[in-house]
Protein backbone atom coordinates (compact mmCIF):
# COMPACT_ATOMS: atom_id res chain seq x y z
CA UNK A 1 0.00 0.00 0.00
CA UNK A 2 1.56 3.40 -0.98
CA UNK A 3 0.21 5.89 1.77
CA UNK A 4 0.31 9.73 -0.26
CA UNK A 5 -0.12 12.82 1.81
CA UNK A 6 -2.73 15.08 0.90
CA UNK A 7 -2.45 18.53 -0.60
CA UNK A 8 -4.22 21.58 0.23
CA UNK A 9 -5.45 24.09 -2.58
CA UNK A 10 -2.98 26.31 -1.75
CA UNK A 11 -0.15 23.46 -2.33
CA UNK A 12 1.35 25.34 -5.15
CA UNK A 13 1.75 28.24 -3.64
CA UNK A 14 3.62 27.28 -0.73
CA UNK A 15 6.12 25.51 -3.48
CA UNK A 16 6.40 28.92 -5.49
CA UNK A 17 7.03 30.86 -2.67
CA UNK A 18 9.97 28.35 -1.70
CA UNK A 19 8.10 27.12 1.51
CA UNK A 20 10.35 23.78 2.95
CA UNK A 21 7.50 21.11 2.93
CA UNK A 22 6.91 18.97 5.52
CA UNK A 23 4.29 16.05 6.35
CA UNK A 24 1.67 16.71 9.27
CA UNK A 25 -1.22 14.93 10.09
CA UNK A 26 -0.79 12.94 6.92
CA UNK A 27 -1.43 16.60 4.57
CA UNK A 28 2.15 18.16 3.05
CA UNK A 29 2.07 21.28 4.73
CA UNK A 30 4.24 24.22 4.96
CA UNK A 31 7.09 24.23 7.59
CA UNK A 32 8.76 27.57 6.94
CA UNK A 33 9.18 29.47 3.89
CA UNK A 34 12.11 31.88 5.42
CA UNK A 35 12.89 31.73 8.63
CA UNK A 36 10.75 30.21 11.74
CA UNK A 37 12.10 33.41 13.84
CA UNK A 38 11.04 35.84 11.02
CA UNK A 39 7.66 34.30 10.99
CA UNK A 40 6.88 34.15 14.12
CA UNK A 41 7.98 38.02 14.65
CA UNK A 42 5.92 38.87 12.25
CA UNK A 43 2.87 37.99 13.74
CA UNK A 44 3.76 39.19 16.97
CA UNK A 45 4.61 42.49 15.56
CA UNK A 46 2.82 42.79 11.90
CA UNK A 47 0.46 39.80 10.37
CA UNK A 48 1.46 36.34 9.31
CA UNK A 49 -0.85 34.56 6.80
CA UNK A 50 -1.36 30.56 7.23
CA UNK A 51 -2.58 27.84 5.43
CA UNK A 52 -4.83 25.72 7.74
CA UNK A 53 -6.49 24.09 5.23
CA UNK A 54 -5.24 20.66 6.74
CA UNK A 55 -8.18 21.14 9.27
CA UNK A 56 -10.67 19.06 9.51
CA UNK A 57 -14.61 20.46 9.91
CA UNK A 58 -17.66 18.28 10.88
CA UNK A 59 -21.00 19.33 10.31
CA UNK A 60 -22.44 18.00 13.05
CA UNK A 61 -26.37 19.11 12.71
CA UNK A 62 -28.23 17.20 15.43
CA UNK A 63 -27.66 19.23 18.65
CA UNK A 64 -28.33 16.17 20.90
CA UNK A 65 -25.45 14.27 19.53
CA UNK A 66 -22.88 17.28 19.42
CA UNK A 67 -23.91 17.56 23.49
CA UNK A 68 -23.06 13.84 23.70
CA UNK A 69 -19.51 13.95 22.75
CA UNK A 70 -18.23 17.32 23.72
CA UNK A 71 -17.17 18.16 26.94
CA UNK A 72 -19.18 21.86 27.57
CA UNK A 73 -22.42 22.45 27.53
CA UNK A 74 -23.27 24.19 24.17
CA UNK A 75 -26.69 25.05 24.91
CA UNK A 76 -26.23 27.98 25.82
CA UNK A 77 -23.60 28.76 22.63
CA UNK A 78 -26.01 31.32 20.85
CA UNK A 79 -25.79 31.06 16.85
CA UNK A 80 -22.57 33.46 15.58
CA UNK A 81 -20.56 32.36 18.81
CA UNK A 82 -17.65 29.77 19.64
CA UNK A 83 -16.02 27.47 22.07
CA UNK A 84 -13.33 25.53 22.60
CA UNK A 85 -13.80 21.67 24.06
CA UNK A 86 -12.99 18.62 24.21
CA UNK A 87 -14.12 15.08 22.69
CA UNK A 88 -13.26 12.25 24.96
CA UNK A 89 -13.73 8.71 24.82
CA UNK A 90 -15.51 6.53 27.80
CA UNK A 91 -12.11 6.69 30.26
CA UNK A 92 -12.00 10.48 29.95
CA UNK A 93 -8.92 10.24 27.69
CA UNK A 94 -8.81 13.45 25.26
CA UNK A 95 -9.41 12.18 21.47
CA UNK A 96 -9.13 15.23 20.04
CA UNK A 97 -9.65 19.63 20.78
CA UNK A 98 -12.32 21.51 19.20
CA UNK A 99 -13.76 24.55 18.45
CA UNK A 100 -17.71 24.05 18.40
CA UNK A 101 -19.28 26.50 15.56
CA UNK A 102 -23.26 27.29 16.79
CA UNK A 103 -24.47 27.60 13.18
CA UNK A 104 -27.75 29.63 12.54
CA UNK A 105 -29.40 26.88 10.98
CA UNK A 106 -28.86 24.69 14.00
CA UNK A 107 -26.25 21.91 15.25
CA UNK A 108 -23.02 23.03 15.25
CA UNK A 109 -19.22 23.19 12.85
CA UNK A 110 -16.77 21.53 14.73
CA UNK A 111 -13.31 22.52 13.32
CA UNK A 112 -10.80 19.55 14.40
CA UNK A 113 -7.09 18.62 14.20
CA UNK A 114 -6.09 17.42 10.96
CA UNK A 115 -5.22 14.06 11.83
CA UNK A 116 -7.61 13.34 14.14
CA UNK A 117 -10.47 14.28 11.21
CA UNK A 118 -11.31 10.93 9.86
CA UNK A 119 -10.98 9.02 13.72
CA UNK A 120 -13.21 11.94 15.05
CA UNK A 121 -16.15 11.64 12.17
CA UNK A 122 -15.90 7.81 12.70
CA UNK A 123 -16.02 7.92 16.68
CA UNK A 124 -19.01 10.80 16.08
CA UNK A 125 -20.29 9.09 13.74
CA UNK A 126 -20.34 5.52 16.05
CA UNK A 127 -22.14 7.22 18.51
CA UNK A 128 -25.25 9.30 16.36
CA UNK A 129 -26.13 5.44 15.82
CA UNK A 130 -27.12 5.30 19.09
CA UNK A 131 -28.21 9.08 19.81
CA UNK A 132 -30.47 8.84 16.83
CA UNK A 133 -32.01 5.86 16.56
CA UNK A 134 -35.11 6.86 14.13
CA UNK A 135 -34.90 7.32 11.06
CA UNK A 136 -36.63 10.71 10.68
CA UNK A 137 -33.96 11.81 13.21
CA UNK A 138 -31.01 10.71 10.42
CA UNK A 139 -31.40 7.21 9.94
CA UNK A 140 -28.39 5.28 11.10
CA UNK A 141 -26.81 8.74 11.86
CA UNK A 142 -26.26 8.72 8.02
CA UNK A 143 -27.16 12.47 8.04
CA UNK A 144 -26.56 14.03 11.51
CA UNK A 145 -22.58 14.00 11.04
CA UNK A 146 -20.68 15.07 7.92
CA UNK A 147 -16.92 15.04 7.00
CA UNK A 148 -16.75 18.37 5.01
CA UNK A 149 -12.88 19.30 5.75
CA UNK A 150 -11.94 17.82 2.11
CA UNK A 151 -14.33 20.41 0.92
CA UNK A 152 -13.02 23.62 2.64
CA UNK A 153 -10.20 25.36 2.81
CA UNK A 154 -8.83 27.74 6.08
CA UNK A 155 -7.00 30.53 6.29
CA UNK A 156 -5.40 32.25 8.97
CA UNK A 157 -4.38 36.36 9.30
CA UNK A 158 -2.69 36.50 12.65
CA UNK A 159 -1.25 39.46 13.89
CA UNK A 160 -1.74 43.04 15.66
CA UNK A 161 -2.07 44.10 11.70
CA UNK A 162 -4.25 40.96 10.92
CA UNK A 163 -8.14 42.93 11.72
CA UNK A 164 -7.26 45.98 9.86
CA UNK A 165 -5.88 44.22 6.76
CA UNK A 166 -8.97 41.84 6.65
CA UNK A 167 -11.53 45.27 6.95
CA UNK A 168 -9.69 46.61 4.05
CA UNK A 169 -10.96 43.49 2.16
CA UNK A 170 -14.01 43.45 2.76
CA UNK A 171 -17.27 45.09 3.35
CA UNK A 172 -18.65 43.22 6.64
CA UNK A 173 -18.25 45.40 10.09
CA UNK A 174 -15.43 43.14 11.73
CA UNK A 175 -15.52 45.77 14.79
CA UNK A 176 -18.43 43.71 16.24
CA UNK A 177 -17.00 40.54 15.63
CA UNK A 178 -15.59 39.15 18.94
CA UNK A 179 -13.00 37.07 20.09
CA UNK A 180 -14.67 34.07 19.42
CA UNK A 181 -17.32 34.65 17.45
CA UNK A 182 -18.00 34.24 13.64
CA UNK A 183 -19.67 36.12 10.59
CA UNK A 184 -20.59 35.21 7.12
CA UNK A 185 -19.43 37.50 4.47
CA UNK A 186 -16.81 38.13 1.42
CA UNK A 187 -13.39 39.15 1.69
CA UNK A 188 -11.63 40.06 -1.69
CA UNK A 189 -15.06 39.14 -3.33
CA UNK A 190 -14.75 35.22 -1.94
CA UNK A 191 -17.59 33.70 0.51
CA UNK A 192 -15.79 32.91 3.79
CA UNK A 193 -16.89 32.29 7.47
CA UNK A 194 -14.87 34.83 9.03
CA UNK A 195 -14.06 33.39 12.57
CA UNK A 196 -11.99 35.87 15.36
CA UNK A 197 -10.44 32.74 16.21
CA UNK A 198 -6.28 31.75 16.04
CA UNK A 199 -3.61 29.40 17.20
CA UNK A 200 -1.18 32.31 18.48
CA UNK A 201 -2.16 34.25 20.87
CA UNK A 202 -2.46 37.20 19.07
CA UNK A 203 -6.13 38.91 17.69
CA UNK A 204 -7.18 37.99 14.04
CA UNK A 205 -8.97 35.49 11.87
CA UNK A 206 -9.44 32.54 10.20
CA UNK A 207 -11.37 32.38 7.22
CA UNK A 208 -13.41 29.41 5.66
CA UNK A 209 -13.84 29.24 2.11
CA UNK A 210 -14.41 26.89 -0.60
CA UNK A 211 -11.19 25.02 -2.01
CA UNK A 212 -11.75 26.54 -5.85
CA UNK A 213 -11.44 30.07 -4.23
CA UNK A 214 -8.17 29.70 -1.65
CA UNK A 215 -6.03 30.24 -3.77
CA UNK A 216 -7.79 33.86 -5.04
CA UNK A 217 -8.38 34.89 -1.32
CA UNK A 218 -4.29 33.64 -0.12
CA UNK A 219 -3.05 35.59 -3.12
CA UNK A 220 -5.57 39.26 -1.97
CA UNK A 221 -4.79 38.76 1.41
CA UNK A 222 -0.77 38.39 0.87
CA UNK A 223 -0.83 41.34 -1.90
CA UNK A 224 -3.05 43.71 0.19
CA UNK A 225 -0.98 43.13 3.36
CA UNK A 226 2.57 44.13 1.52
CA UNK A 227 1.95 47.11 3.08
CA UNK A 228 1.63 45.55 6.80
CA UNK A 229 4.76 43.84 6.51
CA UNK A 230 2.98 40.59 6.16
CA UNK A 231 5.07 36.94 5.81
CA UNK A 232 3.53 33.63 4.80
CA UNK A 233 3.96 31.44 7.93
CA UNK A 234 4.58 28.05 8.51
CA UNK A 235 3.36 25.13 10.87
CA UNK A 236 7.29 26.19 12.93
CA UNK A 237 6.26 29.19 13.55
CA UNK A 238 2.55 28.34 14.11
CA UNK A 239 4.02 25.64 16.84
CA UNK A 240 6.32 28.69 18.18
CA UNK A 241 3.81 30.95 18.64
CA UNK A 242 1.26 28.35 20.01
CA UNK A 243 3.55 27.87 22.60
CA UNK A 244 4.49 30.93 24.03
CA UNK A 245 0.45 31.52 23.94
CA UNK A 246 0.29 28.44 26.01
CA UNK A 247 -2.15 26.37 23.62
CA UNK A 248 -2.30 22.81 23.90
CA UNK A 249 -1.33 20.61 21.05
CA UNK A 250 -2.91 17.71 20.60
CA UNK A 251 -0.55 14.76 19.99
CA UNK A 252 2.13 16.64 21.89
CA UNK A 253 0.50 17.85 25.00
CA UNK A 254 -3.03 16.23 25.08
CA UNK A 255 -3.86 12.93 24.21
CA UNK A 256 -5.82 9.79 24.88
CA UNK A 257 -3.78 9.04 27.87
CA UNK A 258 -4.47 12.24 29.32
CA UNK A 259 -7.41 13.36 30.81
CA UNK A 260 -8.56 17.49 30.61
CA UNK A 261 -8.07 17.51 34.31
CA UNK A 262 -4.90 16.88 34.11
CA UNK A 263 -4.38 19.26 31.40
CA UNK A 264 -5.37 22.07 33.17
CA UNK A 265 -8.13 22.18 31.08
CA UNK A 266 -11.25 21.89 33.13
CA UNK A 267 -12.93 25.16 32.23
CA UNK A 268 -13.69 22.87 29.02
CA UNK A 269 -15.71 20.79 31.32
CA UNK A 270 -19.52 20.71 32.26
CA UNK A 271 -19.80 17.67 34.76
CA UNK A 272 -23.14 19.09 35.20
CA UNK A 273 -24.36 17.54 31.90
CA UNK A 274 -23.85 14.14 30.37
CA UNK A 275 -21.32 13.76 27.94
CA UNK A 276 -18.91 10.35 26.73
CA UNK A 277 -16.22 10.40 29.63
CA UNK A 278 -17.71 12.61 31.83
CA UNK A 279 -17.85 10.14 34.72
CA UNK A 280 -14.35 8.94 34.52
CA UNK A 281 -13.65 12.57 34.84
CA UNK A 282 -15.79 13.10 37.90
CA UNK A 283 -14.06 9.91 39.32
CA UNK A 284 -10.70 11.03 38.45
CA UNK A 285 -12.00 14.36 40.23
CA UNK A 286 -12.64 12.70 43.20
CA UNK A 287 -9.60 10.61 43.44
CA UNK A 288 -7.02 13.32 43.01
CA UNK A 289 -4.80 13.90 39.89
CA UNK A 290 -1.49 12.18 39.91
CA UNK A 291 0.32 14.89 37.77
CA UNK A 292 -0.73 17.61 35.93
CA UNK A 293 0.56 20.12 33.31
CA UNK A 294 2.45 22.60 34.10
CA UNK A 295 4.05 25.83 32.33
CA UNK A 296 8.03 26.06 33.10
CA UNK A 297 11.01 28.51 32.08
CA UNK A 298 14.47 27.07 31.73
CA UNK A 299 17.01 28.88 34.23
CA UNK A 300 19.96 28.08 31.75
CA UNK A 301 20.02 28.04 27.72
CA UNK A 302 19.23 24.21 27.06
CA UNK A 303 16.24 23.30 25.00
CA UNK A 304 13.58 21.31 26.32
CA UNK A 305 11.94 19.07 23.45
CA UNK A 306 8.85 16.58 23.89
CA UNK A 307 9.75 13.64 25.96
CA UNK A 308 12.59 14.64 27.75
CA UNK A 309 12.36 13.61 31.43
CA UNK A 310 11.35 15.54 34.31
CA UNK A 311 13.79 14.68 37.11
CA UNK A 312 13.68 15.80 40.89
CA UNK A 313 16.44 14.60 43.38
CA UNK A 314 17.86 12.23 40.32
CA UNK A 315 14.44 10.68 39.88
CA UNK A 316 12.40 10.54 36.78
CA UNK A 317 8.96 12.39 38.39
CA UNK A 318 7.52 13.64 34.87
CA UNK A 319 7.82 14.14 31.08
CA UNK A 320 7.90 17.17 28.92
CA UNK A 321 5.40 17.68 26.30
CA UNK A 322 6.33 20.52 24.29
CA UNK A 323 9.60 22.74 24.39
CA UNK A 324 11.35 25.14 22.49
CA UNK A 325 12.84 28.67 22.49
CA UNK A 326 10.64 31.72 23.21
CA UNK A 327 11.40 33.99 20.57
CA UNK A 328 9.30 36.76 21.79
CA UNK A 329 10.38 36.29 25.72
CA UNK A 330 13.89 35.62 24.75
CA UNK A 331 14.44 32.24 27.46
CA UNK A 332 13.63 29.10 26.41
CA UNK A 333 9.78 27.24 27.43
CA UNK A 334 8.35 24.04 28.16
CA UNK A 335 4.96 22.30 29.24
CA UNK A 336 5.36 19.34 31.12
CA UNK A 337 2.99 16.73 33.51
CA UNK A 338 4.61 16.71 36.53
CA UNK A 339 3.09 15.60 40.31
CA UNK A 340 1.15 18.48 42.03
CA UNK A 341 3.38 18.86 44.36
CA UNK A 342 5.63 20.24 41.78
CA UNK A 343 3.31 22.54 39.85
CA UNK A 344 3.58 25.71 41.88
CA UNK A 345 4.67 28.89 40.21
CA UNK A 346 8.66 29.29 41.62
CA UNK A 347 9.05 25.23 41.97
CA UNK A 348 12.12 24.14 40.69
CA UNK A 349 12.78 20.62 38.88
CA UNK A 350 15.24 19.73 36.34
CA UNK A 351 14.95 18.54 32.84
CA UNK A 352 17.01 16.21 31.69
CA UNK A 353 18.97 17.54 28.19
CA UNK A 354 21.42 14.23 27.42
CA UNK A 355 22.23 13.20 30.63
CA UNK A 356 22.62 16.87 32.41
CA UNK A 357 19.06 17.48 34.29
CA UNK A 358 19.34 21.16 33.28
CA UNK A 359 17.34 23.51 35.63
CA UNK A 360 13.93 24.98 35.01
CA UNK A 361 11.47 26.75 36.88
CA UNK A 362 7.26 26.52 37.00
CA UNK A 363 5.81 29.45 35.80
CA UNK A 364 1.98 30.20 35.19
CA UNK A 365 0.31 30.15 32.22
CA UNK A 366 0.36 32.02 29.13
CA UNK A 367 3.85 32.40 29.14
CA UNK A 368 2.66 35.48 26.63
CA UNK A 369 -0.01 37.73 26.67
CA UNK A 370 -0.45 40.16 23.88
CA UNK A 371 -0.27 43.90 24.88
CA UNK A 372 -3.85 44.88 24.70
CA UNK A 373 -6.04 42.00 24.35
CA UNK A 374 -10.08 42.82 22.71
CA UNK B 1 30.36 33.18 -5.40
CA UNK B 2 32.90 32.80 -2.44
CA UNK B 3 36.01 30.94 -2.79
CA UNK B 4 35.20 27.87 -0.88
CA UNK B 5 37.89 25.79 -2.36
CA UNK B 6 39.88 25.38 0.31
CA UNK B 7 37.13 23.40 2.32
CA UNK B 8 36.44 19.68 2.80
CA UNK B 9 33.70 18.26 3.48
CA UNK B 10 31.96 15.57 5.97
CA UNK B 11 29.01 13.02 4.83
CA UNK B 12 28.10 14.50 8.34
CA UNK B 13 27.68 18.20 6.42
CA UNK B 14 30.85 19.56 8.95
CA UNK B 15 33.45 21.77 6.56
CA UNK B 16 36.96 21.80 7.66
CA UNK B 17 39.17 24.14 6.42
CA UNK B 18 43.11 23.44 7.24
CA UNK B 19 45.54 25.72 7.91
CA UNK B 20 49.20 24.27 8.18
CA UNK B 21 48.17 21.69 11.28
CA UNK B 22 45.50 23.44 12.23
CA UNK B 23 42.20 23.60 10.91
CA UNK B 24 38.56 25.47 11.47
CA UNK B 25 35.93 23.76 11.77
CA UNK B 26 32.05 24.58 10.36
CA UNK B 27 28.68 23.22 9.38
CA UNK B 28 27.97 23.74 5.53
CA UNK B 29 25.30 25.70 3.91
CA UNK B 30 23.26 23.00 2.95
CA UNK B 31 23.29 21.71 6.76
CA UNK B 32 22.15 24.99 8.16
CA UNK B 33 19.54 25.32 5.42
CA UNK B 34 18.33 21.69 6.57
CA UNK B 35 18.79 22.76 10.17
CA UNK B 36 16.77 26.05 9.85
CA UNK B 37 17.14 28.85 12.32
CA UNK B 38 19.90 27.58 15.00
CA UNK B 39 19.11 28.49 18.41
CA UNK B 40 21.96 27.18 20.52
CA UNK B 41 24.79 24.92 20.27
CA UNK B 42 26.89 22.78 22.92
CA UNK B 43 30.16 23.22 22.11
CA UNK B 44 33.53 21.01 23.55
CA UNK B 45 36.20 22.59 25.81
CA UNK B 46 39.18 23.80 24.65
CA UNK B 47 42.06 21.73 25.43
CA UNK B 48 39.68 18.55 24.40
CA UNK B 49 40.98 15.88 21.92
CA UNK B 50 38.96 14.78 19.22
CA UNK B 51 39.12 11.89 16.82
CA UNK B 52 37.74 12.01 13.23
CA UNK B 53 33.97 11.47 13.21
CA UNK B 54 34.10 11.93 17.31
CA UNK B 55 31.24 13.55 18.48
CA UNK B 56 32.12 17.30 18.95
CA UNK B 57 28.90 19.02 20.48
CA UNK B 58 25.07 19.03 19.47
CA UNK B 59 23.51 21.93 17.50
CA UNK B 60 19.71 22.75 18.09
CA UNK B 61 17.56 24.49 15.17
CA UNK B 62 14.13 25.25 16.28
CA UNK B 63 12.69 21.71 15.20
CA UNK B 64 15.53 19.28 16.71
CA UNK B 65 18.64 18.49 18.47
CA UNK B 66 21.49 17.20 16.35
CA UNK B 67 24.91 15.94 16.93
CA UNK B 68 27.87 17.74 15.21
CA UNK B 69 31.03 15.76 14.17
CA UNK B 70 34.80 16.75 14.14
CA UNK B 71 35.69 15.90 10.65
CA UNK B 72 39.18 15.49 11.33
CA UNK B 73 41.41 14.58 14.11
CA UNK B 74 42.92 17.21 16.41
CA UNK B 75 42.84 19.03 19.70
CA UNK B 76 40.38 22.04 20.28
CA UNK B 77 42.30 25.40 20.65
CA UNK B 78 39.04 27.67 20.25
CA UNK B 79 35.72 27.60 20.05
CA UNK B 80 33.12 30.27 18.79
CA UNK B 81 32.25 32.34 21.71
CA UNK B 82 29.56 34.60 19.77
CA UNK B 83 27.57 31.70 18.67
CA UNK B 84 26.38 31.90 22.69
CA UNK B 85 24.49 35.71 21.70
CA UNK B 86 24.05 34.77 18.24
CA UNK B 87 23.48 31.24 17.06
CA UNK B 88 21.65 32.47 13.64
CA UNK B 89 25.37 33.31 12.47
CA UNK B 90 25.45 29.68 11.67
CA UNK B 91 22.54 30.38 9.48
CA UNK B 92 23.57 33.74 8.11
CA UNK B 93 27.31 33.05 7.23
CA UNK B 94 27.67 29.23 7.62
CA UNK B 95 31.61 29.41 6.02
CA UNK B 96 32.08 32.73 8.42
CA UNK B 97 31.05 34.33 11.25
CA UNK B 98 29.27 31.35 11.88
CA UNK B 99 32.51 29.13 11.81
CA UNK B 100 31.95 26.69 15.42
CA UNK B 101 35.68 25.41 16.49
CA UNK B 102 38.94 25.56 15.57
CA UNK B 103 41.64 22.69 16.22
CA UNK B 104 45.46 22.24 16.46
CA UNK B 105 47.60 19.43 16.31
CA UNK B 106 45.59 18.55 13.23
CA UNK B 107 46.03 15.23 10.86
CA UNK B 108 44.91 15.05 7.72
CA UNK B 109 41.73 12.91 6.96
CA UNK B 110 41.79 11.37 3.08
CA UNK B 111 38.07 10.22 3.63
CA UNK B 112 37.01 14.02 3.45
CA UNK B 113 35.59 15.41 -0.11
CA UNK B 114 36.19 18.63 -1.37
CA UNK B 115 33.22 20.66 -2.78
CA UNK B 116 32.08 19.00 -6.19
CA UNK B 117 32.17 15.56 -4.32
CA UNK B 118 30.06 16.79 -1.82
CA UNK B 119 27.87 18.79 -3.67
CA UNK B 120 26.89 15.52 -5.47
CA UNK B 121 26.13 13.64 -2.07
CA UNK B 122 24.15 16.00 -1.00
CA UNK B 123 22.12 15.84 -4.17
CA UNK B 124 22.04 12.50 -3.84
CA UNK B 125 20.15 12.59 -0.34
CA UNK B 126 18.24 15.18 -1.49
CA UNK B 127 16.94 13.13 -3.91
CA UNK B 128 16.52 10.00 -2.20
Amino acid sequence: MVVTAERTPLYEEHVHLGAQMMIFGGWVMPLQYSSIREEHRAVREAVGLFDLSHMGELRVKDESLAQQVVTRDLTRLRPGRIQYAMLCNEAGGIIDDVLAYAVAEGGYLMVVNAGNQDGDFDWIRAHSARTSPSPAAGGQGGGSVLNVGRDWSLIGVQGPRAVGLVQRLTASELGGVKYYAFIEGKVADVACVISRTGYTGEDGFELFCGNEDAVRLWRALLEEGQADGIRPAGLGARDTLRLEAGMRLHGNDIDASTNPLEAGLDWTLSLDKDFIGRDAIAQARQRGLSRVLVGFKMLDRSIPRHGYAVVDNGQRVGTVTSGNVSFTLGYNIGMAYVPPTLAEPGTRFGVDVRGTAAPAEVVALPFYKRPHPK
Amino acid sequence: MPDHSGLRFAETHEWVKKDGDSAIVGISEYAQSQLGDVIYLELPTIGQQLDAGARLGVIESVKAASDLYSPVTGEVSEVNQDLKDHPEYVNEDPYGKGWVIKLRGVKDNPKLLDQNAYDTFVQGQAGS
